[in-house]
């Protein structure tokens, strides 16, 4: 009686979880990439949901069938040693899941690890997102700006984020509009976002760094073209410049409000990525350190042979 | 004032001060109490100096336990401290304290030790053998690891805990961004017990090739001594490496050098790689122990033969290459790219199979069985469920894409708490009790047992499924707040209620040990479950030689062949039986090793040097040691075995 009272919660479980799914951010997605990570995610609860009912209903047929209870008492049960058939069963099932699982997660990390398909003829905006303790630091080189914990974004545009970190290992996210990357101090990881829909959204550092982690938040704002333009002359009219003073103060540990400026500080304090590498060195890249639209074809590959040469 | 500053707590609170005088109680207490009963000679033959197998096993299973209390005393602090939004009980510095001594904990100082006691107390006795192959080294093993736990607990109440998390990833666990000695206690605990582990790993290999009773091919092997063997190879191939990433992390921390820096030429994700080429292999060391727990209990209570008996060990041995090759899913978001992480999805993905196929022999060896429900049995059949719905969000978590979206989210800790409590910790219950007879001589009380199974598990679900929608919604794992709008109070709060009902359980766990302590019949058979292996034909309690007569074994379910298809079991008659002799070294070795971590956690140099040559003076006098045990005679094996087959 109680088994099955166990087996009814789990199945209500699971349902509420199914139906309930919409409102949760990661399944909310409002971009291309996190649209991807939401439909390999409902598609894998579904497929999981019936290996789990299976099992449930295996166990629970088992238990009411041959339970000692429901037996003669001089029931001697019979040696069994395993069936061919059976186990070819228990084996082939599993591995056309996982098989077909694969075929879509390969698929699925080609999509989200490039820029995303419906853009494919906009040129990316890129940004340049380093943390430090505990603070993200959003620099947009060709806009030549910068922002401190909070970004603006045009919709309908690939952005190409350049993550790196000053200090320990961060991992930029922004659920609603993709998974997530490390932000790391040695170098540059690329993430390919884009938003469908203006709206806000939350970002944060999903990977622990110390005391200030869970304050380690920043605020997204996707927008038309038109107003993301206007935001940026705006800001290059009335924001003061980003000296390297004014950076070094940044630096420091703690936590601080939202700010803007003019200026990059990629100008006095080049991100790690071409010469500049911790080991992504070699004379060869350096070249693309100033020329983001050759590098960008590379730079997943890039990071890829980074962690493989070492 | 230079020493009381170092050694001082750095961020104390109501809470240390209270663990301070708890821990000086209780030391008091015992010391007194030892001395009142002039139980030191007692304490110093019977349990310190012991070599015996079954003892080194159960003060592992004793030191798990109590772990076990310790690691959860922090969860319900976690707990507590997320139930609210903005809650103030503790900051963000002592709540990072206590999640990564709580991960710290319950990984390497209450998984381990409880499989440990396992290992020791069951594997030579289901092997017909006496003792384990090396049985000083075994008591090496078990005091290394006691001295490491000891070492990470004082760091409490002594110059402050690690805070990096359990995975203490670097450069975030380097001196720059933690400063107090909290990580070099984690590098000096881990690597004084992980020492410790290696040893049983070789001693544990040792002992099944080389000590089976005659008979005993490989493929005649109970399934829990199998699961052992496979669980020891992998220790033997994963904790070098993590002794070795251990010793660059000490080494960073201690001396400058620059394994794992942001600057200089270190490399961060390197000890991520070394971290996890370790800690992915952990978990199945973990599991496939549990695993062929399992499987006895199951076989036990349905009173047949374990389904599929070769494609179990299959299973095994594929999980055991596997889980070698995974390690990577622990960072797919490290911008690896898509080729690296596709492969290591596929690879991840996989072991869904050979551990499907485990999950379904069990099903079917209930089939035409009769099933018994008691307090192991039940534990077994509750973790079924539960770990299908941890494993399958495995899978989820294996498709790297989606991972993106997990990584680092409560998703991740409500899976990896799926998995590991009805994995590891139901199988140890589950031991816990099915083996309690044998090793103490009575059965724990049923009723109670049935009732903490059930709390047990419902808690789980009630602290854990939660995680998964909080997960999903975006909270991410260690943070030690959140606001109110995030809407994650309720989800925090379903699993708070969990944690409380989780708590209950072990509490009730105790209380039932000490109930069947006082009123359990002693008057059991040495068989009371009627069961199929070696470890059921020795007398309860169990003597110091374990068999009498080596037994002669013929097939898996040796006993079930002698009970019931007149299989002889011991042949020939009784002789002098040779066994090793207890010795003080093993024990004032760990003492040494304690005090040799503890000085260099506060890099104390001299007497980091003097105990450096301690160790070195304990393992001479071995070598220069003349020990070649003693013997039992005849008469001794007559009168014990007459005494304790009441014949």
């Amino acid at each position: 009686m109680k088994k099955k009272w166990a087996i009814l919660t789990a199945i209500f479980t699971i349902t509420t979880m199914l139906t309930g799914c919409e409102s949760f951010l990661v399944l909310d997605p409002k971009g291309p990439q996190a649209q991807t990570q939401a439909k390999d995610i409902i598609l894998s609860i579904w497929i999981m949901s019936f290996i789990v009912i299976i099992v449930f209903g295996i166990l629970a047929y088992m238990l009411i069938k041959y339970r000692a209870s429901k037996q003669m008492p001089d029931y001697r049960p019979p040696h069994i040693e395993g069936s061919i058939l059976v186990e070819a069963i228990c084996v082939g099932i599993p591995v056309i899941i996982v098989v077909f699982l694969s075929i879509v997660s390969v698929q699925s990390n080609y999509k989200v690890e490039s820029a995303p398909a419906i853009y494919k003829d906009k040129e990316p905006l890129i940004i340049y997102a380093s943390t430090s303790n505990w603070k993200w630091h959003f620099s947009y080189p060709e806009e030549n700006i910068e922002t401190v914990n909070y970004l603006y974004i045009p919709v309908e545009r690939p952005i190409e984020f350049k993550l790196y970190s000053y200090g320990p290992i961060t991992s930029f996210w922004i659920p609603q509009l993709g998974g997530q990357k490390y932000a790391m101090a040695d170098m540059v990881n690329t993430l390919h976002l884009a938003a469908d829909v203006p709206g806000e959204f939350m970002g944060r550092n999903a990977n622990f760094n110390g005391k200030g982690f869970a304050e380690n938040t920043f605020n997204v704002t996707a927008m038309s073209q038109e107003e993301f333009d206007e935001w940026v002359n705006e800001v290059k009219d009335s924001a003061e410049p980003l000296t390297e003073q004014k950076f070094d103060k940044l630096l420091e540990h703690g936590h601080v409000g939202q700010s803007t400026y003019t200026g990059t500080h990629l100008t006095f304090l080049p991100p790690p990525e071409g010469e500049n590498g911790g080991h992504q060195h070699g004379a060869s890249q350096s070249d693309d350190s100033d020329n983001h639209s050759s590098e960008e074809h590379s730079s997943s590959e890039d990071s890829n042979s980074a962690h493989n040469s070492h | 004032m230079d020493i009381f500053e170092r050694f001082a707590v750095p961020h104390p609170s109501p809470a240390i001060y209270v663990s301070m005088v708890a821990i000086g109680l209780t030391v008091i207490a015992i010391i007194a109490g030892l001395t009142y009963f002039k139980k030191w000679g007692y304490l110093w033959r019977e349990w310190l100096s012991t070599v015996d197998h079954k003892r080194i096993g159960i003060m592992y299973l004793i030191s798990a336990l109590l772990m076990l209390f310790r690691g959860g005393a922090d969860a319900i602090m976690m707990r507590a401290q997320l139930a609210i939004p903005e809650n103030k009980m503790l900051d963000a510095q002592h709540y990072n304290e206590i999640f990564t001594t709580h991960g710290t904990v319950m990984i390497i100082f209450m998984a381990m030790p409880f499989i440990m006691a396992f290992m020791n107390y069951i594997v030579p006795l289901q092997i017909g053998a006496r003792d384990v192959a090396f049985p000083r080294l075994n008591a090496l093993s078990f005091w290394l690891f006691f001295m490491g736990a000891m070492l990470l607990n004082i760091s409490f109440v002594i110059g402050g805990s690690p805070d990096a998390g359990w995975t203490s990833y670097f450069p975030l666990a380097n001196n720059e961004f933690s400063e107090s000695v909290g990580t070099n206690y984690y590098m000096f605990a881990l690597q004084i017990s992980g020492m410790g582990t290696l040893m049983t790993g070789i001693n544990m290999i040792t002992t099944i090739l080389k000590m089976r009773a005659p008979g005993m091919t490989l493929m005649k092997m109970p399934m829990f001594t199998w699961s052992s063997l496979v669980a020891n190879i992998i220790i033997v191939f994963a904790f070098p490496v993590l002794t070795v990433a251990l010793i660059m992390g000490t080494m960073d921390r201690l001396f400058a050098t620059n394994f794992f820096t942001s600057t200089n030429g270190g490399m961060d994700m390197l000890w991520a790689n070394f971290f996890w080429v370790w800690g992915h292999p952990e978990v199945y060391i973990l599991v496939l122990p549990a695993f062929g727990i399992y499987s006895e209990i199951i076989s036990t209570f349905s009173g047949r033969n374990l389904y599929g008996y070769k494609s179990m060990v299959g299973s095994m041995v594929i999980i055991s290459l596997l889980s070698f090759l995974v390690w990577t899913h622990h960072f797919f978001t490290m911008g690896q790219g898509a080729l690296t992480n596709s492969i290591f999805s596929i690879t991840t993905m996989a072991i869904a199979v050979p551990t499907g196929v485990k999950i379904f022999n069990w099903l079917f060896t209930l089939w035409k069985g009769k099933i018994i429900i008691t307090t192991p049995m039940l534990y077994s059949l509750l973790f079924i469920p539960i770990f299908t719905i941890g494993g399958v969000t495995g899978v989820m978590l294996g498709m790297s894409a989606a991972d993106y979206q997990y990584h680092n989210t409560m998703f991740l800790v409500a899976h990896f708490h799926m998995v590991i409590i009805p994995g590891v910790v139901f199988a140890m219950l589950a031991g816990f009790h099915y083996y309690w007879p044998k090793m103490f001589g009575f059965i724990l009380n049923e009723k109670i047992g049935k009732w903490t199974a059930w709390i047990i598990s419902m808690s789980t679900l009630l602290a854990f499924m939660p995680m998964f929608f909080s997960g999903l919604d975006g909270q991410a794992r260690r943070m030690y707040t959140y606001s109110e709008s995030t809407g994650y109070g309720i989800w925090n709060m379903l699993s708070f209620i969990g944690a409380i009902g989780l708590a209950i359980g072990f509490i009730l766990i105790v209380y039932n040990v000490y109930y069947s302590t006082r009123y359990a019949s002693r008057d059991i058979s040495s068989d009371p479950w009627d069961a199929r292996s070696l470890e059921w034909a020795t007398p309860s309690p169990v003597p110091e030689y374990n068999f009498a007569i080596v037994p002669n074994v013929k097939s898996v379910d040796v006993l079930w062949e002698a009970k019931y298809n007149n299989h002889i079991l011991f042949p020939g008659k009784y002789e002098n039986i040779h066994m090793p002799n207890n010795s003080g070294i093993p024990f004032i070795l760990g003492c040494i090793f304690f005090a040799w971590g503890f000085s260099f956690v506060f890099g104390m140099w001299i007497p980091a040097i003097s105990t450096t040559i301690g160790i070195f003076v304990c393992m001479g006098h071995r070598s220069l040691e003349k020990d070649h045990g003693h013997y039992i005679s005849v008469k001794e094996i007559e009168e014990t075995e007459t005494k304790l087959r009441g014949a």
